[in-house]
């Protein structure tokens, strides 16, 4: 992967025409797009699937609440018990267990509560979708109320009444002495 | 202002436009009145009335204890710890009386000391002359398979082997009297 990245750059780079001194980065072509999106694509598959153990077995305390902290994780957490549902973490991965078996004997022996992110189903789904749902109701409610706002003060403007001849004169004065105390 | 009549017409639309803003706020604060009546520290056990999780115990000074074995008495299960002070030393002539009380009724009580070195745990026992079956729980296997978040926690176990009763905080007269002695009845 690394040795693809650094070949592209020097074969789309034309250096004769560069003036010397003064590189210049050269053009993504397509293949350093396309070497980019591969990059793209074996970092997620290697979070998704992280190669070594420990690391999945970090993976699954992460998403796990310490029962005895506030606000850890089981993977955070320094405490005595995280440690040890650790050590069954592990345990469970060396058994043959996958990632959801594991994540299933916890909320088996200590319920939902145990997982930092409530499953996205029943109730639960309101904590994942209310939130978007407030964003947009007030998006449309501000656009609402601006757009009432803005009728009102046309049809204000409009509606106010023709400025009374009368008061011409005092108007006139008013300019003047502004005009006055500007200079 | 200017346009009464209009604004009359409009003020019926506004006080019931108005009277929906309560209303909304209503099951926020609902939920949230909700929410200060629950303890955030209490954790419901989802393996109350369920099949108790089965455990061996390598019982200090005996022979390993394995749940299988007590089935068909009143199982007292009981997680400790020597540092746990001070619910752990108040419940443990609780749960020695209980023991001397009720053996011979049917009751089995089992200490599980956990996050706990062996010396400190042997300590516990001899200081309070603890007879019933104590052991500890290497890499916290039986306490995680209870759910178990802190000492002192107790499960009471029928003779059917389901778990009938998790307590936290340390074990008193009541719950014996409560929780325990009702299993006995034939």
């Amino acid at each position: 992967m690394i040795g693809l990245v650094s070949r592209v750059p020097s074969r789309k780079s034309g250096p004769a025409t560069m003036p010397a001194g003064k590189p210049r980065p050269p053009a993504p072509g397509p293949r350093a797009g396309v070497a980019a999106c591969l990059c793209i694509v074996v970092l997620m598959v290697m979070g998704a699937a992280p190669a070594d153990q420990e690391d999945l077995v970090r993976d699954i305390a992460g998403n796990l609440r310490c029962p005895v902290c506030q606000n850890l994780s089981v993977g955070d957490s320094p405490s005595e018990l995280a440690n040890q549902m650790r050590g069954v973490i592990r345990d469970r991965l060396k058994a043959g267990e996958t990632r959801e078996q594991i994540e299933a004997y916890f909320v088996d022996k200590y319920g939902e509560w145990v997982l930092l992110a409530p499953k996205k189903r029943g109730f639960n789904l309101l904590a994942w979708i209310l939130p978007f749902v407030g964003v947009v109701a007030g998006g449309i409610a501000v656009a609402v109320i601006a757009r009432r706002w803005a009728a009102r003060e046309a049809r204000a403007a409009a509606a106010a009444p023709p400025p009374n001849p009368e008061d011409e004169p005092y108007r006139e004065r008013v300019r003047r002495e502004l005009d006055e105390f500007a200079r | 202002m200017v346009e009464l009549p209009n604004g009359f017409r409009g003020g019926d639309g506004m006080s019931w436009k108005k009277a929906l803003i309560p209303l909304a706020v209503l099951p926020l604060i609902g939920l949230l009145a909700y929410g200060f009546t629950t303890d955030p520290r209490a954790i419901p056990s989802p393996l109350v009335r369920k099949q108790a999780p089965p455990f061996t115990l390598q019982v200090y000074d005996g022979k390993p204890l394995s749940l299988e074995d007590l089935r068909g008495k009143v199982v007292v299960l009981n997680f400790w710890a020597s540092w746990c002070y001070p619910a752990c030393y108040e419940e443990a002539p609780v749960l020695q009386r209980m023991w001397q009380q009720y053996r011979d009724k049917g009751v089995v009580v089992v200490g599980v000391d956990i996050q706990d070195t062996e010396a400190a745990g042997r300590q516990f026992i001899d200081r309070f002359k603890l007879t019933f079956a104590n052991g500890p729980d290497p890499g916290g296997k039986i306490a995680i398979d209870y759910g178990v978040y802190g000492v002192p926690e107790t499960f009471v176990i029928d003779r059917q082997g389901t778990i009938a009763y998790k307590h936290v905080g340390a074990f008193t007269d009541r719950n014996v009297a409560e929780q325990v002695a009702p299993l006995l009845a034939p």
